[in-house]
This record gives structure tokens, C-alpha cells and sequence, in this order.
């Protein structure tokens, strides 16, 4: 990974070609259309690369996740409906990033069909699809664009040829257009006409050609979400919304400390008294109460007498865990360059964030003696069939894992913890539950983002940057869901310089070498992760350790300019050594008006970062005066304020840019609350946070009032991630913009964090009670 | 058990559950009514919003035994009735604005978003940026600035 020149690497084996390429695919045997293709038939374009490389330019969590679903020859199915309509089921998880809008419009691209014909739902767990069944990376689109439009090809293929007979015309002389073919003659049919008379008994291969891009009439429109209208009419039915016979409200009392354990409850008898009461059982996580309503299981947690045992990070708090990740860090090597270069050296500390989403940790399960089947929002969902049939003493066939859109993840729902939690309660209470996790269990007991320190070395001299070392340490990320298991059995298939790279290391490693990148020219470069405690209940949040990273590097390079000098632009346009990141930010720096004069205490700041295969630079403006910090809004922590945000991205070829939109003001959210004002506080062996007035993530007050996105245009024939893609350089521009404004280096974010603004909820009993003086609040 | 007679999206309806049950549990667990949503149970993420004659309020933080018969609860399930359309404008202009995400706030946001409409006009004035900065329901999927584009639309709208 340093930056000595050598030959090209050639990938030409693996590049993705111009040119318009055949597939192979398949008619199903079906009463209707059903046409199919190899999930495995993604190709991720790789072409030869220049020296001086990071492993992502290479090769990066894209290619990864890719290339694991190469060797399960599984397929997925486009089908034709008597109705007129296209169905597809999508084995992955919609939790908002519009993943089934962009395939509908896929299909409706392919099919020639209108995109509300279009219906694209979540499958259950496909076991067969093996590792093929993983939402996460901001991978969909790029691991699935090509294999679906494959599918609906052939079913368009397997119309024109019904139709040519139905008609009596050739195929080359009918024309489709919004599900009707139409013959020269004027005679035509419809798509629902043709649904049996296309249908085939045997299964038949057949090999199509894809529209080319400059066919496209829907892929590259701006269009709205499939589930719009069922979202605002309060239709749209998430996990807790399900009517399942018999699943009665299910919440579990947890342990005061993190992960304790209940040793036993003292007063169960009492409990089972109590209005509305149904069932209580201990499960390894706490005690769970079955009620009519979720208002009696809480009346019922917060009556209950337990005895706990501790848990394993008792007693520790903020300061030991640093302490300790304090003594993990390996030291930074001594750069071998010019002894009279300038040394630019920093240390940043990343306190722990919560990753939960609104909808908290739900499911819904149904346990009987010969099986059972689980309704909840799963991104991994194979895995939590094998872990939920494990905990139940059956076999994976027995366990039927239904996949329900979620209200958000953010990386929360990688984790299956609330349906493998709602399969033990509900077996042993013997009935159907719906177990939904207090708000107040979520940041005190659900995955967090774990808390990073990351150092930076850097060496400059005469205008050049000689050197740019980072190093992470980290509490330990749990991978456990899977993406490990990809590594294991893809790391292989890499191209050799990467597997000799990657060889070795742990899969959070792995992880952190296959998503960071450094796009700048700076010399000797690298990025390492060293782990530490893995005590916590940690996962991936949205963007992983990018965020962190990318404040770290943009804050040391804003630093570095200074010195030389420069202007934080200007000296981005200089050393960037790609030029797709840098037209985003030079688009973000012309938009967003760059350098334009602000009065004291009110600053710009911008940054960029690359991955995803694409890339996105950010620019805002940031009021810092003590007016603003101290306005007084009812109820709120306001802090500064960030006034402006733009926004430039390439996201290589976009599906649906009002989507990519729509996720870039997300991520932007995330990425501002990440600098700004959203963590936990671990003391006394808990998190004190327990809802969403001590978890401080963007609200309206702190919402920039001038907000703009920069769709950048790409030439691209391959789609990148968009989900995560705004985040970095979101957190990034706003740390930069505040060290200018207010002359300072920040070196703990989130920076509020020193402040603890709530007085913390009781942990005995774990929930707090909800208000009775609603009325008093109305407007 | 004592029974409970209020006034839900336009009819009266009875149910037999104590008087010290939330609003919210009656609604969703009890009547099957699950526009409005559960973010917190205490009042602060705001999910939940609905109307009680009206305005906006949150059902996790009302007894039962607390409303009176004639009081009118309007979930987002009943808002497009109150103008007798299939949608309220401002449910069109939040399908205009594609501002949902995963979707899970935005019943409450739209309750919400209703109500502040109606309050500025009671006090004879349109909605201000600090109007929008005040609103209190979270969206983690952070879709804010969509959210107050589609509001000032509504506002135009209704």
C-alpha cells in the first residue's frame, strides 16, 4: 500500500467490458411467466490501476460482497401476472434507502412496463442463497443491478415471443410500450394476456442482451417511492403492525448494568396479577412479560422485584474504556523521511453512538412444538434462521424467517437480536408473541457504534506531503452477522496483491482495510485498525469507521494547509489524486460559495470522501456565536448551528437520483449529529441514555435552513452504493467548519460530549413510565 | 372492566380496558389502529401524534379513562375525512415531496404537521423557519429538510 511506483496491475480478466454483453438466463416451468436469473451474475467493474494504490482502489467492501455472491448458483425470479403486473421478490431488506423503488424501476427499464405495474416485495430467508441474502455495505444495487435486469429481459423476451404467435407477426417487428405489444398491423396485447400463453412447462435456458444505457427511459429519472402513499395514509405495515392470532404486546425487564443477566424474579406471583397480565418467563436476556397491551407489560416491568447478576463491563465507565483503548494503541512508526520536514501530529477520541432507528428492536414469533415462524425487519436473514432454529433445538427447516421492511437500521437490523430474543420468549411461554424493545432498552442495551480513538502522523516539506499515518483503535466491532463468513470464503478469489494484503488480518480489519482510502497524494500512506474489549454490544453503523476517519484526515489536512499556507480548497484541488472526487468538490466549493466572507465566529468548512465507488464532498457554513450555541428552544440542546450544507456526489450510474437525494440529506443528518451531538455515556457500567430526550440525534433545530444535493453526472456503467455514501463528508465538513469558526482543534466528538445535558432515567425499574399529562400538551 | 366511549376518526366506538391504559395501547393493541407509531412511550419522539379535537397530541401520554365521550381522536388513518378527500393536502404534498424514508415517523409528522398549520392560522400568521425549528417529532432517517419543504406546501394547500 505505500506509495512506490511499479507496473499496472492488470485486472482486464475482471474488468467489466463496453461493449453489450449476453447473459444466460432462464424460463421457469410455472403456470405464468416466471423468467429467472443467477443472482451470482453481478460483476463489479474493475479496471487496470494506476501505482500507488490503497487496497479499495483496488478492490473494496463492494467487490467483496459481490464477489461472495458469485459461487451461489441461485436464482431469482421475475413473474409475469395474469393482471399485467411484474412481481419480484428482492432477498434483501427495504428499511427506507428506496432499495424497492430502484428495483421496480429496474424491472419497468427491462420490461417496458409501467413502474407502478412494477411489484417488488422482501423474500423470506432463502437458505440456498447462502451469503446472497445480506443487505449492508450500501452493496444492493451494485451486487444486484445486473442479474435483475437479466431476469426481467427474459420475461420480456419470453412475451415478444408469445406475442409474435398471438399476433402473427415477427418478434423483430413488434414493438412494447408500458405492457402492450403492438404488431405493424396496429393489432396488439397486453402483458397480463400474455402471462399463461408465455408461461413454459420445462425449465429452458435462454440467453438475452440488456437495453443500453442510452435506451434508458426510466433508470436516471427522478421518480417517488413505491410505498409513498401507503407511508402517509399510515398503511404501511412495519413488524409491530402485523396482526398475528394470539401475538400478544411482549416486553422484557432488563438488567440495570450492561448485559447482566436475571438470576430470578422474586415476585412473579404478583406480576401475573397484575391488569392485562398474560404470561411471565426468564429468558438469558431478562424477564419477559406477555400482555393485552404494551402500556401492562411496562405497568408489569416496573412492579417487577429481580435479583441480577452483574454485568461484564461493571463499574467501567467512559474514562476506563479510553484508558484502556488508550493502552492498545500501537505507537505511530517513526516516518522515513527528510528530518527537516514539519511534523503535524493529533489524536482524536470517538465516543460511543447509538445506532438504534425509531421503530426499536421488534419481532414478531410464533413457536409450536413442530416449528416456527418469525416476522421481523432482518438484514441478514439466513443467519437468523440457523441462530433462531439453534436456540430452539430444531432444525432450519422447521424455522419459517418472514423479512418485514423496517422502520430504519442505520445498521441496527444486521443483528437478529429482537427475533431470536421473541423465538425464546415465545416458546417459553408456549404462545405467539410480539415482543417490542422499550425505547429505553436501546441505547442502554442494543448495538452501538464503538467508541475509536484515531491517531494521525503526518509529514510535510516544501510544499509536499511526505507522509500521512492513521491508526485506529477500537473497541471491537461485531461482524457476526456474516460479512466475516464473506471474507472467509472470498478473500481467495481477490486479485493477488489484495489477498496478500488482507491476509492475516481480522475480519474488523479486513473490514477497515477494504472501506478506508486516502484519495489524496500525500506520500507514504497508510490506515490501520487495532482492536480491543469486546465486552459491548457493538455493530456496524451506517458508514462504519468512515465517519470517525474522515474528521480525523480532514482535520489534519485543514491543518497541514494552514501551515503550508493554503486555502482548504485549494489545497484539496492540489493533492486529490482522483478526479471524480475532486469535480464533487469542486462542484460542493462553487455551489456552496467558497470563501465567501462570514463574520467572526460563523465559518465554512469542507471535505470529501471516497467509497462505495463513488464519491462525495461536502461544504457548510456553521454559525458558532454564543446567540446561536444558547438559543432557546423549548426543550432542546442546540449547540451551533449549521446554516448551509451542500452537497455534491457521484454515485457513479444512479437508478433513481431523488432517492440518491433523499439519502444524501439522511446521511447528512447522521454525519452532523455524529460531530455535533449524538453519543452515549457509559458510567457505573451503563449507558445513561434511555430515549430520545438524552440521545441528541439532529432534530429540526439543528436542520441547516439552506440544504442542497449536487447529483453529479457519470458516465459510469455501474451503479455504487448510496445508502452511507453522504455521511463521512458530512461529519467531516462540519468538524472542519467548526474548528474554523471557532479557532480551535476539536479532539472529542461528539463535541458536546463533555456536557451531559438530562438527568438521567432510573435503571430499577428499567422503563420509565409514561406521562398521564398529554392533554396539557396539545396545540 | 370499565368502559371507554370516545369519538375515533369520526365514530363512536366503546372498549372495555382500564382507565390508566395509554391512549396509544388502546389505539394500536386493542382497536388495530397502527398509524401511530411507537418511538418512546413518554412524550418525546413524537411518533405517535395524532388529533384530539383537533390538535395535536400524543396518544402515549393520555389515559384512557381520560378522554370524555364526545372528545374527537383523529389518527392519520381518519385525517383525509376531515376534507372529505382521499387525501389531506398535506399528505399530498408529502407524497409530492417523496419525504418518507422508511417511512415509521411520518404519520406523526404529518399530524403534526397539520396541527401547526392550523395553530399559525389561529393566531393569524403563516408558519416562520422558528416554527419549523420548534417541531419536535424526530425522523432518524433524517429526511428534515423534506419534511419542512412539505409543510410549507401543505400550508399553501390547505
Amino acid at each position: 500500500m505505500t506509495a512506490h511506483a511499479h507496473d499496472p496491475l492488470s485486472l482486464s480478466g475482471r474488468a467489466l467490458s463496453v461493449r453489450r454483453r449476453s447473459f444466460l438466463g432462464y424460463v421457469m416451468a410455472g403456470a405464468t411467466l416466471v423468467a429467472a436469473a443467477d443472482l451470482g451474475l453481478a460483476q463489479a467493474a474493475r479496471g487496470a490501476v494506476p501505482s500507488g494504490v490503497q487496497v479499495p482502489e483496488l478492490y473494496d467492501l463492494e467487490d467483496l460482497q459481490t464477489d461472495a455472491a458469485q459461487p451461489t448458483a441461485n436464482l431469482i425470479t421475475v413473474t409475469i401476472n395474469e393482471d399485467g403486473t411484474a412481481s419480484f421478490a428482492i432477498p434483501r431488506m427495504e428499511v427506507g434507502q428506496g432499495i424497492t423503488t430502484s428495483t421496480a424501476m429496474l424491472i419497468a427499464e427491462e420490461l417496458d412496463l409501467p413502474l407502478d405495474k412494477v411489484i417488488v416485495t422482501l423474500a423470506p430467508a432463502r437458505p440456498e442463497l447462502v451469503w446472497n441474502q445480506l443487505t449492508g455495505g450500501s452493496n444492493t444495487t451494485v451486487s444486484t443491478y445486473t442479474p435483475v435486469r437479466v431476469a426481467a429481459a427474459i420475461a420480456k423476451g419470453a412475451l415478444l415471443d408469445a406475442a409474435a404467435i398471438q399476433l402473427g407477426a415477427e418478434v423483430a417487428r413488434l414493438q412494447s410500450h408500458e405492457g402492450i405489444i403492438t404488431a405493424p398491423d396496429g393489432s396488439s396485447v397486453t402483458y397480463g394476456e400474455l402471462a399463461t400463453r408465455a408461461a413454459s412447462t420445462t425449465d429452458r435456458t435462454v440467453q438475452v442482451e440488456l437495453k443500453d444505457a442510452s435506451d434508458f427511459s426510466v433508470i436516471g429519472t427522478p421518480r417517488n417511492r413505491d410505498d409513498a402513499l401507503a407511508a402517509v395514509t399510515g398503511q404501511k405495515k412495519f413488524a409491530m403492525d402485523l396482526h398475528v392470532p394470539g401475538a400478544l404486546p411482549t416486553m422484557v425487564c432488563r438488567p440495570p448494568t450492561l448485559n447482566g443477566t436475571p438470576k430470578r424474579l422474586l415476585n412473579k406471583r404478583e406480576i401475573l396479577a397484575m391488569p392485562g397480565v398474560k404470561n411471565v418467563a426468564k429468558v438469558d436476556t431478562g424477564i419477559a412479560v406477555r400482555a393485552k397491551t404494551f402500556g401492562q407489560c411496562i405497568d408489569a416491568i416496573r412492579k417487577m422485584d429481580v435479583v441480577w447478576n452483574p454485568g461484564p463491563v461493571e463499574g467501567e465507565s467512559d474514562q476506563t474504556i479510553l484508558a484502556r483503548l488508550r493502552k492498545a494503541e500501537v505507537p505511530l512508526a517513526v516516518p522515513d523521511v527528510n528530518p527537516l520536514a514539519k511534523t503535524v501530529e493529533e489524536s482524536f477520541t470517538f465516543m460511543f453512538r447509538s445506532s438504534a432507528a425509531l421503530e426499536p428492536n421488534c419481532a414478531v414469533a410464533d413457536v409450536r412444538e413442530d416449528g416456527a415462524t418469525i416476522w421481523a425487519g432482518l438484514k441478514v436473514p439466513i443467519l437468523a434462521q440457523q441462530n433462531i432454529a439453534r436456540a430452539l433445538g430444531m432444525t432450519q427447516d422447521q424455522v419459517r424467517v418472514n423479512v418485514i421492511t423496517g422502520g430504519g437500521s442505520f445498521g441496527h437490523k444486521l443483528f437478529s437480536d429482537a427475533a431470536i430474543e421473541a423465538a425464546k420468549i415465545s416458546q417459553a411461554m408456549g404462545e405467539p408473541v410480539r415482543l417490542m424493545w422499550h425505547r429505553a432498552d436501546e441505547p442502554r442495551q442494543g448495538r452501538l457504534h464503538p467508541m475509536v480513538t484515531s491517531r494521525i502522523r503526518a509529514t510535510h516539506l516544501a510544499g509536499q506531503v511526505l507522509s500521512f499515518e492513521q491508526r485506529n483503535t477500537s473497541v471491537v466491532t461485531d461482524f457476526s452477522h456474516g460479512l466475516g463468513e464473506i471474507i472467509t470464503s472470498t478473500i481467495d478469489e481477490a486479485p493477488t496483491e489484495v489477498g496478500r494484503t488482507l491476509g492475516g488480518l481480522g475480519f474488523s480489519e479486513t473490514i477497515f482495510t477494504l472501506t478506508q482510502e486516502l484519495p489524496y497524494d500525500f506520500g507514504l500512506v497508510t490506515q490501520l485498525l487495532d482492536e480491543t474489549d469486546d465486552r459491548f454490544n457493538t455493530g456496524s453503523m451506517r458508514n462504519i469507521y468512515s465517519p470517525d476517519t474522515a474528521v480525523a484526515n480532514e482535520l489534519v489536512i485543514d491543518r497541514i494547509a494552514k501551515q503550508m499556507g493554503k486555502d482548504p480548497l485549494a489545497f484539496r484541488l492540489e493533492f486529490l489524486k482522483d478526479d471524480r472526487t475532486r469535480a464533487a468538490l469542486q462542484k460542493a466549493a462553487d455551489a456552496g460559495g467558497w470563501g465567501r466572507k462570514l463574520p467572526d465566529g460563523v465559518a465554512q468548512g469542507i471535505a470529501i470522501h471516497k467509497e462505495y465507488k463513488g464519491a462525495t464532498a461536502v461544504l457548510v457554513e456553521i454559525d458558532c456565536r454564543p446567540a446561536t450555541v444558547g438559543r432557546d428552544i423549548y426543550h432542546a440542546v442546540t449547540g451551533p448551528r449549521v446554516t448551509k450544507a451542500v452537497l455534491a456526489v457521484d454515485a457513479g450510474l444512479v437508478i433513481n437520483p431523488r432517492g440518491l437525494e433523499a439519502q444524501m440529506i439522511g446521511g447528512f443528518s447522521d454525519g452532523m449529529a455524529l460531530t455535533l451531538t449524538s453519543s452515549c455515556h457509559l458510567r457505573d457500567g451503563h449507558f445513561l441514555e434511555a430515549s430520545w430526550d438524552n440521545y441528541f440525534y439532529t432534530r429540526q433545530w439543528n436542520v441547516p435552513p439552506e440544504f442542497e444535493v449536487h447529483v453529479m453526472p457519470s458516465d459510469s456503467e455501474q451503479p455504487g452504493g448510496a445508502g452511507e455514501a453522504g455521511v463521512a463528508a458530512s461529519a467531516a465538513a462540519v468538524a472542519c467548519a467548526y474548528a474554523r469558526a471557532t479557532g480551535t482543534m476539536p479532539t472529542r466528538f461528539p463535541i458536546n460530549h463533555g456536557t451531559l445535558s438530562f438527568k438521567p432515567k432510573s435503571f430499577v425499574p428499567s422503563v420509565p413510565q409514561s406521562p398521564v399529562n398529554g392533554l396539557d400538551h396539545t396545540y | 372492566m370499565p368502559k371507554q366511549t370516545f369519538v375515533l376518526n369520526g365514530k363512536s366506538i366503546t372498549v372495555d380496558v382500564h382507565d390508566d391504559v395509554r391512549v396509544l395501547w388502546v389505539l394500536r393493541d386493542l382497536l388495530g389502529v397502527t398509524g401511530p407509531k411507537y418511538g418512546c412511550g413518554i412524550n418525546v419522539c413524537k411518533a405517535c401524534t395524532s388529533h384530539i379535537n383537533g390538535r395535536a397530541f400524543s396518544p402515549c401520554s393520555v389515559r384512557v379513562g381520560d378522554l370524555r365521550p364526545d372528545d374527537e381522536v383523529t389518527t392519520i388513518e381518519g385525517l383525509p375525512d376531515t376534507v372529505g378527500e382521499d387525501l389531506h393536502p398535506m399528505q399530498r404534498a408529502w407524497v409530492d415531496r417523496d419525504v418518507a424514508q422508511c417511512g415509521y415517523c411520518q404519520p406523526g409528522q404529518i399530524m403534526a404537521a397539520v396541527a401547526l398549520v392550523r395553530k399559525v392560522r389561529r393566531e393569524g400568521r403563516a408558519i416562520t423557519e422558528s416554527d419549523l425549528d420548534g417541531i419536535r417529532n424526530i425522523c432518524r432517517c433524517g429526511t428534515y429538510t423534506r419534511i419542512r419543504e412539505a409543510i410549507r406546501q401543505g400550508e399553501r394547500q390547505m
